[in-house]
């Protein structure tokens, strides 16, 4: 086991633990500067990773730091999209003024959700965010004018300064330069005493009032911080698919966003990154499956006979090809996630990285749950 | 008037599994709106691809998501009672879409129609004309009613599942068993969604995206106070004739997002609802 020995308090302040960490953290700079020349063909899966990166960093303030969750975070990414868009596009702002307007914007909107959510608690907040980005959602449809309707509306590619980011790779270190900027502010932030107070409400709201902290206040930051960085994320995003439409930003996507906490691990930061890895990549791998899969099973059932083999094949090839079946895989890692690791990817890491640092010591009881039993959230 | 009743009815009716499940375990169902979608879809293949009568395919549709809803109960939801709301939340969506997927899988994403013995007739009552698609579904929802209440006054049973709902632990004491209860409880609350999904077969179609009535059905439950069966029905009519009347006088697109304003306006307002009683968390 290795211990950090502080010897003065500035060593309390550090971004990083120790060299160490901070030595691990350069390296995956490194590798990360570098995978635009290692993986050239899954450059555009990549920036879709930074910027789910972004959303994830954003709910997980809200659901893994400050306990509320939310069932619309599709709409403040819909919002930044499309106000930024519509700043660069038709008002013919400069593409900086545009993404920090954007952001406001979407800030602003967080705040006029979050100032109502005040007085909610638990699956109310998560009803009302539902309704919020249903509406958004309709809103998106009707105002012609700025968002083009159901007809949707093209996006350019960004110009910075003159700069044309066309290019994937560009576009990638674009991402990468925003997701890493999100990740320093974000880590600031919760070790300050904003993000305290967040992780105090999130553990008992009437601990953390009766601390003197003003939970009207802290909340609506929460939220206001969390619908800006995903109005930024929306802004890099409707340059990544470069298309708007009002259906995208629906109740499924709200949920893949949740699903990205939960999978990679409630409060904490890798988590948020990780949960983005697995989102963003799972649909390039679920395409990739739905090729060989039937294949693959088509060969070990043609053991008992090439008829069943042939039957098997087409009976998978049939199922894999159906439309609705992402959502299901969704569903069921969702479930199962839930079930047997409610600690997430971040969660097996830590696991992991315990039993090597322990080596011959671990032992299984350290990360068992508490019993629980029900406990009333009922208001009598 | 009469339809936006018969709608406000559906809501009602969807509501009333969310307030039986909420009571009863203190966690929201976010699938019961797609429970309700597997309801009808089995209906309409017992009628449509096997060859049942209507009747006997209503009871067996509703039978079978109820069975189906205790076992989802006994084996999934069972183990994280007692985990924090946001996991219970989680596990419910993540259920709703892998039931979508398995219904888009299974059924297919075309769009069917139900023939029930009330299509394409109508009755006069007093002046106005009545079809009786809508008529079965506003006494289907009063029998409904009358029985699940006598059920919960004057049967042991309901009497014990009361008795669960309020206090787990007491009710454990007394003797009752008090997960077998709570599966029950699912059962009932399936089996209301399928009832309400047959019944809005024939009025609205049957396709992958019935479970989003279940959204809806939100808006009715916590207008109504969600803690409270009688205000689920109160808040679900609400919401029927909010839209109709939005749909009739207001521009266009509001009718279908008015149900959603309401419920925001409600959240805003008065938290508790109509029928619910608030309180603060005693340490």
């Amino acid at each position: 086991m290795r211990f950090i020995f502080k010897t003065s308090y500035e060593q309390d302040l550090t971004l990083f633990g120790d060299r160490v960490q901070r030595n691990w953290y350069v390296a995956l700079l490194v590798g990360l500067l570098g995978l635009p020349w290692l993986l050239p063909a899954y450059l555009t899966d990549l920036s879709l990773v930074l910027i789910y990166g972004l959303c994830g960093l954003s709910l997980m303030v809200l659901a893994g730091y400050t306990g509320l969750v939310s069932l619309g975070h599709a709409a403040f990414l819909g919002i930044g999209a499309y106000a930024h868009v519509y700043f660069v596009q038709d008002v013919g702002l400069p593409w900086i003024v545009a993404v920090a307007l954007a952001t406001a914007l979407t800030a602003a909107a967080g705040v006029l959700v979050g100032s109502p959510a005040l007085r909610m608690t638990g699956v109310y907040l998560t009803i009302a965010t539902l309704a919020f980005a249903l509406v958004i959602q309709e809103v998106f449809t009707r105002w012609d004018r700025v968002t083009h309707g159901l007809k949707g509306r093209p996006v350019d590619k960004p110009v910075i300064f003159g700069v044309s980011f066309a290019t994937d790779a560009a576009f990638y270190f674009l991402c990468l330069g925003f997701l890493i900027g999100g990740l320093w502010l974000t880590r600031n932030l919760l070790r300050a005493p904003t993000g305290r107070a967040w992780v105090a409400i999130r553990d008992s709201e009437i601990a953390a009032q009766s601390m003197g902290v003003n939970l009207a206040v802290y909340k609506t930051m929460a939220f206001s911080y969390s619908a800006g960085l995903m109005g930024l994320a929306g802004a890099l995003f409707a340059h990544k698919i470069g298309f708007l439409a009002p259906d995208i930003f629906g109740v499924l996507f709200s949920i893949q966003f949740l699903l990205m906490v939960v999978v990679g691990g409630l409060g904490s930061l890798h988590g948020a990154v990780f949960g983005a890895v697995f989102v963003a990549l799972l649909p390039v791998v679920i395409s990739q499956a739905r090729d060989s899969v039937p294949a693959w099973i088509g060969a070990v059932v043609s053991v008992l006979g090439s008829g069943a083999g042939t039957a098997a094949f087409r009976t998978t090839d049939r199922l894999v090809k159906q439309p609705g079946l992402e959502p299901g895989i969704f569903g069921l890692i969702l479930v199962l996630f839930i079930l047997f690791e409610p600690l997430g990817i971040y969660g097996r890491w830590v696991k992991l990285k315990v039993y090597f640092s322990t080596f011959p010591l671990y032992k299984r009881a350290t990360f068992k749950r508490q019993r629980a039993y029900m406990r009333s959230e009922r208001l009598r | 008037m009469l339809n936006g009743v018969a709608v406000g009815c559906i809501y009602g009716l969807v509501a009333l599994g969310f307030v039986l499940i909420y009571k009863a375990m203190e966690l929201v169902n976010f699938a019961q709106g797609e429970l309700m979608m597997l309801g009808a879809f089995t209906c309409y293949m017992l009628v449509v691809w096997y060859g049942f009568g209507y009747w006997v395919a209503f009871a067996a549709a509703v039978a079978a998501v109820g069975l189906f809803g205790a076992a989802l109960d006994a084996v999934v939801l069972r183990r994280v009672l007692g985990q924090p709301q946001f996991a219970v939340v989680m596990l419910t969506i993540g259920l709703g879409a892998i039931f979508r997927s398995f219904a888009s899988i299974t059924w297919g994403s075309e769009i069917y129609t139900l023939p029930t013995p009330f299509s394409a007739r109508t009755t006069r009552i007093g002046g106005i004309t009545v079809s009786h698609e809508y008529l079965s579904i506003i006494v289907g929802t009063i029998v409904l009613c009358a029985v699940l209440y006598a059920f919960f006054t004057y049967t042991k049973v309901g009497v014990a599942m009361q008795a669960a709902s309020q206090n787990q632990l007491a009710a454990y004491y007394m003797g009752i068993p008090v997960k077998l209860m709570g599966s029950l409880i699912w059962a009932i609350a399936a089996g209301v969604a399928a009832i309400a999904g047959v019944l809005l077969a024939p009025v609205s179609l049957i396709d992958t995206n019935l479970g989003f009535v279940g959204l809806k059905a939100f808006a009715a439950a916590v207008l109504g106070g969600f803690g409270s069966i009688p205000g689920a029905l109160v808040g679900g009519l609400t919401i029927g004739l909010i839209e109709l009347l939005s749909g009739t006088y207001l521009p266009q697109g509001f009718k279908d997002v008015a149900a959603y304003l309401v419920l925001l306006l409600v959240l805003a307002i008065r938290p508790q609802g109509m029928f619910g009683t608030a309180g603060r968390k005693k340490v």
